[in-house]
């Protein structure tokens, strides 16, 4: 009973909160929706047919299970400890997104639910929600901030090719919260035929939970792996953070793992400042409600959310999940922020070294391993998520690295 | 009693319907938006909802959004829109004010400090749209404790299992949103929302004003008929936002109050 009350495994409570954090923020005409989405995910939860379903999807359409991969030379030319990739960057479109979208579309088709809305910032979560709309023939309206519709055009145009409506969002300031603002506004006209796939872990109620719970096949896979691999499990496991799904895919199945110690990385953008170029809801912010959470915020002193700054589109929100919010404020795991200029640096050196192009988001992962690697001993195992791959970004790249690409747009599309 | 009470109590014992506008604090400036409230109760409104503006109004269309944006953009804040109450309330001391909104400044403020200033500033209820019932301990049932009225909206989607759960803790009235959708969006249709108000009211002695989709005086007039009175946001905000003055949106806000009451 002890180990029960003590578990970081069981949240959250009846009102979907994780401490203080997380919770039911939302207008009341999605009120009845939130509810009976979760009434049936508690349903399909146990349900072994749905999850027959997921594993054959994740097997056959996603490529899992995702490789675990020694990182040798990386480890070598850091000299420290021995670093570990869980290859998620491997799936079909490219990133962890699809895990949580294919969980989220098998329960909206046992809903009866015809049209599927999406919020995406990078595109990655717009592209594995347009892939899996056109799978199973269902419509795919994708809301995106016009700003990073502009900055992620070869996913944009992925999406369409896939058959998905991409609708640029304009209404605040055309970022990424304010395209969930809009998918919010979407649902709530569209309440009767349309399902909100929200892709990370935040959210009203249970989406926090139901998107770990989708993603933290990461981590269930990652341990079979790493005993396998090495007969333990790893010492250190890392994950950037934007609203902090991948990162909670792989923390979920080893919070009780007490000697397992839980790095998340935040987008440190320019530096964690007064200015607030950063996207560090941990590091830089304070306790507020968004979206349907309560959670870390960046906020201005009248409680105005502000806008987040971060090299990477897909770490460019001011929020962060609320069970991080929870993990942070109790300490099982730690918070750290890498700056534009860091995670650049470990994306050139995961390319030199190891054959992989990483997308910006690890590539923030990947950094805070290269700041605590070569302090560390030979025998200390450290495992990073490796959430997506960087075909899409070679453009910021390059321009950040001051290559001329002009005239090779679309061509160097994959 | 609240002045939204004594205001109602009023409004039935003369068989009146409720007119209730909407209006933006701070859009597109202090002086600007206090002028126009300051116009609303000889123009005929009953009870004012003062808008208190958020970066990310999530249940608003594009209307109430830009405005709230262009009254942020000039500075406008907590302490200012409590300011602009005050002002208004040198004035006047019996036109009661509802201050409608989103949850995040109120909780950034710490919920008892702000429910002190407010109901010092004269504010009488509140409309906190991302607060449903089952959010109830975070400010709904304070508010109550310290005398403000905490209105409730309902919706299409608020079914009859759900509807004594969402009828619990309101007072002063309760705001039923005509439609499925965001402010300023299609009409309602009074044959639509006749049936929906009769249901709640059954369930319920609190006066049911329809609000969302309400544009007109023909509308005003239509909608209020079948309910307690109703409410028009957008379409006050949109005529402010043209670039007409002050006198004229309130000439137009007089023909959308003359149409509830002629109800």
């Amino acid at each position: 009973m002890d180990d029960l009350v003590n578990s970081f495994m069981t949240g959250p409570d009846e009102q979907g909160r994780f401490g203080i954090y997380g919770g039911r923020f939302v207008s009341e005409t999605l009120m009845p929706l939130i509810l009976e989405l979760q009434e049936q995910y508690e349903r399909a939860k146990t349900d072994q047919s749905f999850w027959d379903e997921m594993d054959y999807l994740w097997k056959h359409y996603v490529g899992r299970p995702s490789p675990l991969y020694h990182a040798e030379r990386l480890s070598e030319r850091l000299g420290g400890a021995k670093i570990y990739m869980k290859r998620d960057e491997l799936n079909h479109t490219g990133a962890h997104k699809i895990n949580n979208v294919l969980g989220q579309i098998i329960l909206a088709r046992r809903m009866g639910k015809t049209r599927i809305i999406a919020e995406t910032g990078a595109g990655q979560h717009g592209v594995a929600t347009a892939t899996v709309c056109a799978k199973f023939g269902l419509k795919c309206v994708v809301y995106m901030g016009a700003h990073d519709v502009e900055r992620q055009q070869p996913n944009v145009f992925r999406m369409k090719l896939l058959g998905a409506e991409v609708v640029p969002v304009t209404s605040g300031r055309g970022t990424l919260k304010d395209a969930m603002n809009d998918a919010l506004r979407d649902w709530v006209t569209n309440v009767r035929d349309t399902f909100y796939c929200i892709g990370t872990v935040a959210g009203p109620h249970p989406y926090p939970a139901m998107v770990r719970d989708f993603q933290s096949i990461i981590g269930k896979e990652t341990r079979e792996q790493m005993e396998e691999a090495e007969g333990r499990l790893p010492d250190t496991i890392i994950a950037a953070i934007g609203g902090g799904s991948n990162a909670m895919g792989l923390f979920y199945p080893f919070l009780d793992d007490k000697e397992v110690s839980i790095i998340g990385v935040e987008a440190g953008g320019k530096g964690v400042n007064d200015k607030m170029e950063h996207c560090a809801s941990l590091t830089g912010g304070r306790p507020g409600v968004l979206h349907g959470n309560r959670t870390y915020l960046l906020q201005d002193d009248d409680g105005q959310i502000l806008e987040g700054f971060s090299i990477s589109a897909g770490l460019d929100y001011p929020g962060i999940g609320p069970e991080h919010s929870w993990l942070h404020d109790t300490g099982r795991a730690q918070y750290v922020s890498i700056t534009d200029a860091e995670a650049l640096e470990a994306f050139q050196l995961c390319c030199e070294t190891e054959g992989i192009i990483p997308a910006l988001e690890p590539s923030h992962a990947l950094a805070h391993v290269m700041k605590i690697a070569p302090q560390l001993p030979a025998d200390h195992i450290i495992c990073m998520n490796m959430c997506g791959r960087g075909d899409k970004d070679i453009y910021t790249v390059a321009k950040h690295l001051g290559a001329d690409m002009t005239g090779t747009e679309g061509r160097e599309m994959d | 009693m609240t002045r939204i009470e004594s205001t109602f109590a009023q409004l039935a014992k003369e068989e009146k319907k409720a007119f209730v506008a909407y209006i933006m604090a701070g859009d597109p400036d202090v002086d600007t938006s206090l002028e126009l409230m300051r116009g609303l109760p000889e123009a005929g409104v009953d009870v004012i909802e003062l808008g208190l503006p958020f970066t990310d109004p999530m249940a608003d269309g594009p209307t109430i959004q830009a405005a709230g944006q262009r009254a942020l953009e000039g500075g406008m804040t907590l302490d200012r829109t409590l300011q602009m109450v005050r002002d208004f309330r040198e004035g006047d001391d019996s036109t009661p004010i509802v201050l409608m909104g989103y949850y995040n400044p109120i909780y950034s403020r710490g919920v008892d400090r702000f429910l002190e200033q407010a109901k010092a500033a004269g504010i009488d209820g509140l409309i906190i749209v991302d607060l449903p019932p089952e959010e109830d301990d975070e400010l709904c049932i304070p508010a109550q404790k310290a005398g403000l009225n905490f209105i409730r909206l309902a919706t299409p989607t608020t079914d009859d299992k759900r509807l004594p759960r969402v009828l619990q803790n309101t007072s002063g009235f309760v705001y039923y949103v005509s439609i499925t959708g965001i402010t300023g969006s299609a009409a309602a249709e009074a044959g639509d929302v006749a049936p929906e108000v009769a249901r709640i009211k059954a369930a319920t002695d609190l006066p049911v004003i329809v609000g969302f989709g309400i544009r007109t005086r023909d509308s005003a007039q239509a909608i209020a008929g079948v309910a307690d009175g109703c409410v028009v946001g957008s379409a006050i905000v949109g005529d402010l936002a043209s670039g007409k003055p002050v006198e004229e949106v309130l000439g137009f806000v007089r023909a959308l109050a003359e149409g509830a009451h002629a109800a």
